[in-house]
């Protein structure tokens, strides 16, 4: 293999391994603070892309972004107020066949609302084949635009965790409910705002592979399969193991198209989380003695 | 007295509804009746919706004309769903029940085939609107249909390659029954066109980005084209992914690709895309003196003004259908099914969407290898390709 081939596998890796990061980040969100997985995750990045495309038609493309972003965090909060909220001591499998169901009812409503045709937003610099030249490959400039807005959230979120009264409070409501709700913290207030804030995550991810992946009604589904793939390969619940996990799954997906048929891509990644869940069922990087604790 | 008020009201609405089914019609004309087995919904509604609106469209017109021989069209549209086992219960229901006496569609390879025994047995008619070989080889007596063959895109495309001085090329198809079909078709044919595949990948259709795989055969400096041949999404990705990569190949892709919002959604990137398909789609440049020039404009501008929507080549497979049918029972100036069928069998040069459709007892397809253009992108619009 040639070094070029190896920097364009490697960057053809880092593509996918961030849009699967972005994706696994708002599932991590979730489960941080209700201890459950939302399944509907694939949706909010369908709903950010189609919202956002339908708006561009009127409005320049960082205020369609953001108006995006914005409703579809909307939607995340009342989806949980009207479904979730009222539920007393959900279980676990309820909570997963409730989260399946909405994800079937968004993506029908989505089917009816755009049709079944593919959509795209424009590319946020350039346009289809421009190219950077970097290191003697050529890669497309909405893959740094991905890169970059990974990481900025990922930074974000690790200060609004550790730094804000509300992100302390949802660290709380993921430590211990009870202990949390003695303190007086609203834990259904933070549950609501988990979805709000997973949801535009959701979006903002939806807004910027849209140019690369396209907007589908049935597109969050496969991406939400992969998010959830990597998520658990690096441990629920953390968001910087996420973003090691995508990126290696991703990467290992790229080269392993250089030896095997690319249509076996799939079911390495498949195998991988196999074999993960029977070997470090906390993921690569979780604690065991954390995930003993939780009841999922 | 609202009680009263509303049941007067629906009282005399149903009044009114009686009187009108009851209203004698014209002529006191027989009506024609016709079924079609179409996918409106599910995941190849892209080819059974554009399909049943214009077999509709079409049928609205044809009664509003006065008919055919003075007989109007009843039109039973069954929505399939590009369900298999939907169609063989429709076809029943239509064959036995409704006495039809031809069947439109269904709309897929696959659907067709699973009635084409069905429609023998029942004596019926059936003009399939779907692409495989197989529906007419070997020939059923009473099944015909609309769509150019597949087998005709690869040697259109193969064809080209020749005058262009390919020989050495890369395949990549989507794992759909169309994209598996493409690529048996591909490697079969090759060798009689002394092409060479060097390499052969298939993607999921779901696919979301395939610059790995294109970082793959690019590196064979020897591959002189790529050939892609699905109906997902993934045939924009494919352009674009090429076109990042910086590789300056010729991209070839199917019929399935006969769809401007794949060209929208590659943008740029669809730009010198080479592909067969029917006329239909560059319609306003063909020269004057081309025989399918006036139907196929009419055909599109009459789609586009119904539905605001563009007119593609999968609603053409229908717009043939029907009027083929429409044009037989013309021909054999009877509604007897053995009448009308001998007359489809009979029918030449009859100028459709699809291409001039000769049909003979041996042919139920009716087209030949000319009935596909090649086309290319040019500013983001179809055009004729020709260098």
């Amino acid at each position: 293999m040639t070094s070029q081939l190896f920097i364009q596998y490697l960057f053809a890796g880092i593509t996918y391994g961030s849009i699967y990061a972005i994706v696994a980040i708002g599932f991590n969100i979730i489960y941080n603070t209700t201890g459950i997985i939302n399944f509907a995750q694939g949706e909010f990045v369908m709903l950010g892309g189609m919202i956002a495309i339908s708006l561009h038609a009127m409005l320049p493309l960082p205020l369609a972004i953001g108006l995006a972003v914005i409703i579809t965090m909307i939607i995340g909060a009342l989806i949980e107020i009207i479904f979730i909220r009222w539920l007393k001591n959900p279980s676990v499998l309820r909570m997963i066949i409730i989260t399946i169901g909405l994800s079937i009812l968004i993506r029908e409503g989505a089917l009816h609302i755009w049709g079944e045709g593919v959509r795209s937003l424009p590319y946020f610099n350039g346009n289809e084949i421009s190219t950077l030249r970097i290191m003697g490959t050529n890669i497309s400039p909405q893959v740094l635009w991905v890169i970059g807005s990974c990481s900025v959230i990922v930074a974000l979120l690790s200060l609004f965790f550790k730094f804000t009264s509300l992100g302390q409070e949802m660290r709380a409501c993921a430590a211990n409910r009870l202990a949390a709700t003695l303190c007086g913290i609203s834990t259904k207030n933070m549950v609501t705002f988990s979805f709000m804030l997973s949801a535009g995550i959701g979006a903002l991810a939806g807004c910027v592979v849209s140019p690369i992946t396209y907007t589908q009604y049935d597109g969050g589904t496969p991406l939400a399969i992969k998010g959830f793939t990597v998520a658990v390969l690096g441990g629920l619940g953390n968001s910087m193991a996420a973003v090691i996990a995508g990126l290696l799954l991703g990467i290992i997906e790229a080269f392993s198209v250089s030896v095997v048929p690319l249509a076996f891509q799939d079911a390495i990644s498949i195998a991988l989380l196999l074999t993960i869940l029977f070997i470090r069922p906390h993921g690569l990087f979780g604690s065991k003695e954390a995930a003993g604790l939780k009841e999922f | 007295m609202k009680r009263f008020f509303l049941s007067t009201v629906t009282l005399l609405a149903l009044w009114a509804m009686a009187s009108f089914f009851t209203m004698p019609t014209a002529a006191q004309a027989k009506t024609i009746k016709v079924g079609a087995i179409l996918a409106e919904s599910g995941g190849a509604s892209f080819l059974g919706g554009p399909e049943a609106r214009t077999i509709k469209m079409l049928a609205d017109k044809i009664n509003a004309d006065g008919g055919i021989n003075g007989d109007t069209i009843e039109l039973i549209i069954k929505d399939s769903g590009g369900n298999p086992e939907k169609a063989i219960s429709f076809a029943k229901q239509l064959i036995e029940e409704d006495k039809v006496l031809a069947i439109l569609g269904p709309s897929t390879s696959g659907e067709t085939m699973s009635i084409k025994k069905i429609c023998e047995d029942g004596k019926t008619i059936l003009l399939s609107c779907a692409a495989a070989e197989v529906i007419v080889n070997p020939v059923g007596k009473y099944v015909f249909k609309t769509p150019q063959k597949d087998s005709y895109a690869v040697k259109k495309i193969y064809m080209e390659m020749n005058k262009m001085g390919i020989s050495k090329i890369a395949v990549l198809a989507g794992n759909t029954g169309f994209g598996k079909a493409g690529k048996e078709q591909l490697e079969a044919i090759a060798p009689e066109f002394g092409i060479e595949i060097l390499a052969a990948e298939v993607y999921d259709k779901a696919a979301t980005d395939l610059s790995a795989v294109i970082a793959k055969i690019s590196a064979n400096k020897d591959i002189q084209a790529v050939v892609n041949w699905s109906i997902v999404p993934a045939q924009a990705i494919v352009a674009k992914n090429i076109r990042q990569a910086g590789w300056n190949v010729p991209i070839f892709q199917s019929h399935g690709f006969g769809n401007i919002k794949y060209v929208e959604a590659a943008g740029v990137a669809a730009e010198g895309i080479i592909f067969p398909a029917g006329r239909l789609l560059v319609a306003n440049t063909l020269p004057n003196d081309d025989p399918q020039k006036n139907v196929l404009i009419q055909y599109r501008n009459e789609y586009e003004a119904t539905f605001k929507e563009p007119a593609s080549t999968f609603g053409g497979h229908g717009y043939d259908a029907i009027m083929i049918l429409a044009e037989a029972i013309k021909k054999a100036g009877s509604t007897d099914p053995e009448k009308v069928r001998d007359a489809i069998e009979n029918l030449k040069g009859f100028v459709g969407t699809g291409g001039i459709f000769n049909f003979s007892p041996e042919d139920h397809n009716g087209l030949d290898i000319d009935s596909f253009a090649m086309l290319t992108v040019k500013d983001g619009k179809f055009a004729l390709y020709t260098k």
